[in-house]
């Protein structure tokens, strides 16, 4: 294709190298926007408190904010409670928005069911912050609607068996609202990528459902799986509105210690504060490009 | 008895016959082709062979086994793909090992297995490539050493060609029908291409909206075709329609112009509809002006027995390379014949009043000819 | 195959009251604002709240300016990369995923150091030049949607023989952008403005620190004082996602109609 366009570039240039400039100069300043835009809103505030992540308040180069993240117990709480409120949150999104798209797309489930899944998906995976708060103190609040219900009904009070909405738990169940719909969106295109016919063909060779599954359908989605997982990782590591309309500042994670300071420098050091944005910056970075290359392995087999 | 044997196999998909009785025995090492139109049923009769449909009714036996009822993986049978299926996650020796290794095979067996199989179909060196490295027609020669590795009882084969380029393609049935050969495995073919069921098969079942037209080999199909629709799918064939004039000495009209067909039609009344075929290769053409072509066309004619004869007007005349098509237009009726092309001649021009000439015993009048 | 099923109808129902209970329980927990009974009186008071009007109307017109900068920042360059120069392609693309990869708070954390008040751009100085920043922001976060919304729609039309027989038929490229490509990808143009607008309206972060007064910290503010409200204000807020997602179905739909032969 690359190559194809060269050639014919090539072959059409002398003739027309004016006409040519001119429509080129038209094509850059038509992308002019998009990059101005790109390194005032988003590169250089980036790169200034990556930049910043490395000084000190007189501006040396130091190392010594970076290493205050491991050495510093609240913020290392913060990243560390941050990172297993997103791991927990990813790990059984991504399993239960799995068998969700599963019991969808080939479970044999009336065809209705399909569509009212997507479509539910699409609302609840952008049904996030402050109102998913507010729904789940609702439900699962001290008064909320399950909780008095199980009170009436069983005599069984949630909260006395030590699960509060506000701590790890309560923080997690809420944060699927939104991962399992956005697992359930990614992965079903991955699902229907499984041909009918790689099935049929296992099965004629002699292998079972279960072998089907385990030598030839889970090789070929565990990139889609894992990418999607890492993805919804991320996504639950930067989010901030839910848990803090929920738990205000009462739990430590990572975005809310940053939100605090930002808004007061509690911790009394500006420069902190950017190694704090810069390990966020590291940890969904990595995770996202761990999606970007794994999706773009399960698309290469998908051809 | 019969190594492959469908008896009464009948489809239903709730109200809708997919396919009706069906009735076939294939001998031991025969090639047989499903040849059809899509939706004539050939696909779902070849899936209820695989296991991935259940008959309605009937059984099918393997060797004198029923597995009618048997699970697709319980029946040792090899299937290739129109589309491949190759598993993408898999390299080539490992797709062909597949089936082995699903078998519990020692690892040393499987390896021998998988390097002859890769020699058979002259791939000896993309064993570690994936599929998406490989071109459609290595991969559906990769896909055909999977189904052949687990040495299967019968092989399947679901259009195998249709999704490749027309050169490939005929190299390939070639390949596909001595590998065949050599092995001996019975064969069970599916395609919509009559030249593929010709040029590959021993025997052809022609079929048309879930029924079997007629079973023979492809000389029997393509000479003496036992109804219009066999007639019409396989080859270009002229369909003449007109009305019984002498059912005794075999005399029907057509366009006001009487002929003789020598195929009885004695059950047949006079002033009958009929319809009769009439293949482009056997008529040829006659004029002053013409009388070289027509002298070339006729040498490759059978001159056996007295000729028919019609006059009309050219209507068409269409270049192919080596062979010039020309229809000719009567009244109602019209007949395409195939002239061999010849650099000294120049081929007639439309409009131009002819003769066509072809033998009694190319005029077929049709089974079923109502329709 | 049975097994299957029984285990499919299982992740389902649990599915299923994971989803819809707590919506239920939301919509129970707003009408109890009267003792005794239920009542819309929480809808009463938070709609006669002038606050929530001049919020959601402050955020409505954020995510309007929104969409258009993103359309006008998008779709040329969509267009572009397309027509001419393919080889921005994998550049504009990582740019486009970029708000993805970096969390929206430490984005506005470089806003607020960037664009202080003492810097050489004080963006941050008055309340035109902050709404600017927060439409800008907001840019940024639906950056990703609306660039993917666009680009699949662009290349579902061959955007290259469009213009080509629109040049043959003596357009400008202005014309040949507004009166050609354009109507082709409206579909997707308004697929991701609906989005752009679900994920905007309701957007706590960038407007809580940039100070503006948006629906997403009003909301914030009223579930840190208010017991029934808060509960009527997410089934409000759930209404409007619902609404959005459901126009975009519309619009997907109608464009599906219209592609096929």
């Amino acid at each position: 294709m690359a190559q194809e366009g060269q050639a014919l570039s090539q072959a059409s240039a002398p003739p027309a190298r004016t006409v040519q400039l001119g429509q080129n100069a038209w094509a850059w300043i038509g992308v002019s926007p998009f990059f101005i835009f790109a390194l005032m809103f988003l590169i250089l505030p980036t790169l200034y408190l990556v930049i910043g992540a490395f000084q000190d308040a007189q501006g040396n180069f130091t190392l010594v904010n970076v290493a205050q993240l491991f050495t510093q117990a609240s913020i290392r709480s913060a990243y560390w409670i941050s990172i297993k409120i997103s791991v927990a949150s990813a790990v059984i999104g991504g399993l239960f928005g799995f068998a969700l798209a599963y019991a969808a797309v080939i479970g044999g489930l009336p065809q209705w069911l399909r569509p009212t899944l997507m479509t539910f998906s699409g609302v609840a995976s952008q049904f996030a912050g402050v109102p998913l708060a507010f729904a789940f103190l609702a439900t699962l609040g001290r008064t909320g609607l399950v909780t008095t219900l199980l009170v009436m009904l069983f005599d069984f009070n949630i909260y006395s068996t030590g699960f509060n909405l506000l701590s790890f738990w309560g923080l997690t169940l809420t944060y699927l609202y939104f991962q399992i719909p956005l697992m359930i969106l990614i992965i079903t295109p991955a699902l229907d990528g499984l041909r009918r016919e790689w099935r049929e063909a296992s099965e004629i060779l002699g292998a079972s459902y279960w072998q089907y599954w385990r030598y030839v359908a889970l090789p070929i989605l565990w990139p889609a799986i894992v990418g999607t997982t890492l993805l919804l990782f991320a996504n639950s590591f930067g989010a901030i509105a839910t848990a803090y309309a929920l738990t205000g500042s009462s739990l430590n994670i990572v975005t809310i210690l940053l939100y605090a300071q930002i808004r007061g420098d509690v911790l009394h050091d500006q420069n902190l504060g950017y190694a704090l944005a810069l390990g966020m910056i590291v940890i969904t970075g990595l995770s996202n490009g761990a999606y970007i290359w794994l999706r773009a392995r399960s698309d290469r087999w998908q051809r | 008895m019969a190594f492959l044997d469908l008896s009464d196999v009948r489809k239903n998909y709730g109200p809708n016959t997919v396919v009706h009785k069906f009735d076939l025995d294939v001998e031991r090492g025969e090639f047989v082709s499903f040849l059809g139109p899509s939706g004539c049923g050939k696909t779902t009769t070849l899936r209820m062979v695989a296991g991935f449909e259940v008959p309605t009714a009937g059984a099918i036996r393997i060797d004198g086994r029923d597995i009618t009822r048997l699970r697709p993986n319980q029946r040792n049978v090899g299937m290739v793909f129109q589309s491949y299926a190759l598993f993408p996650n898999m390299t080539v020796a490992d797709n062909v090992a597949f089936g082995l290794k699903i078998a519990n095979k020692p690892s040393s067996e499987i390896k021998a297995r998988v390097e002859e199989m890769l020699n058979i179909i002259k791939l000896p060196h993309l064993g570690g490539r994936y599929p998406y490295q490989l071109s459609g027609g290595q991969q559906q020669r990769v896909a055909l050493a999977r189904a052949l590795a687990i040495k299967p009882q019968v092989l399947l084969l679901d259009e195998p060609l249709s999704a490749l380029d027309a050169k490939i393609r005929v190299s390939l049935r070639e390949e596909i029908r001595s590998l065949q050969r050599s092995l001996g495995i019975t064969t069970i073919y599916v395609t919509h291409d009559q030249e593929e069921a010709l040029s590959m098969s021993d025997r052809i079942v022609v079929m048309n909206e879930g029924r079997v037209e007629q079973i023979g080999t492809p000389f029997e199909i393509y000479n003496h075709p036992r109804t219009r629709f066999v007639a019409s799918f396989v080859g270009t064939l002229n369909i003449l329609k007109g009305k019984v004039v002498d059912p005794a000495a075999g005399k029907i009209v057509i366009d006001g112009q009487e002929l003789f067909a020598s195929k009885r039609i004695a059950h047949l009344q006079a002033g009958e509809a009929c319809s009769a075929a009439l293949r482009p290769e056997a008529a040829s053409l006659h004029q002053s002006e013409l009388q070289e072509a027509a002298k070339i066309a006729s040498a490759f004619g059978r001159e056996s027995g007295p000729r028919n004869r019609m006059v009309g007007t050219i209507e068409e005349v269409s270049f192919l390379g080596s062979v010039v098509r020309i229809r000719v237009r009567f009244k109602e009726n019209a007949v395409s014949l195939d002239t061999f092309n010849n650099p000294n001649t120049t081929p007639p021009a439309r409009g131009m009043q002819v003769t066509v000439s072809f033998a009694r015993e190319d005029l077929l009048v049709l089974e079923g000819a109502e329709g | 195959m049975k097994q299957q099923k029984i285990g499919s109808w299982i992740a389902i129902i649990i599915g299923t009251l994971y989803f819809v209970v707590p919506l239920i329980g939301t919509f129970e927990f707003s009408l109890r604002m009267r003792r005794g009974e239920y009542s819309f009186d929480a809808y009463r008071v938070v709609f006669a709240d002038p606050r929530f009007q001049a919020t959601f109307g402050y955020s409505t017109l954020m995510a309007l300016l929104t969409i258009a900068v993103g359309v006008l920042i998008v779709v040329p360059t969509s267009y572009w990369i397309q027509l001419r120069l393919p080889k921005l392609r994998p550049l504009v693309e990582f740019i486009t995923l970029m708000p993805l990869v970096i969390p929206a708070i430490v984005i506005v954390f470089g806003y607020l150091r960037l664009y202080n008040t003492s810097s050489i751009l004080p963006l941050t100085g008055s309340a035109h030049s902050t709404d600017l920043l927060l439409v800008f922001s907001y840019v940024a976060l639906a950056l990703p949607y609306m660039y993917r919304a666009v680009d699949t729609g662009m290349r579902a039309i061959d955007v290259r023989v469009l213009t080509e027989a629109a040049e043959n038929l003596g357009a400008r490229w202005p014309t040949i952008l507004f009166r050609v490509i354009l109507p082709n990808v409206r579909a997707a143009i308004l697929s991701g403005a609906f989005l752009t607008f679900a994920t905007v309206i309701g957007e706590f972060t960038m407007a809580s620190l940039l100070n503006r007064p948006a629906f997403g910290p009003y909301l914030q503010l009223i579930g840190a004082n208010r017991a029934y409200e808060p509960a009527a204000l997410a089934v409000i807020a759930f209404l409007v996602t619902w609404a959005c997602m459901g126009l975009i179905n519309v619009v997907g739909h109608g464009k599906q109609i219209k592609a096929a032969p």
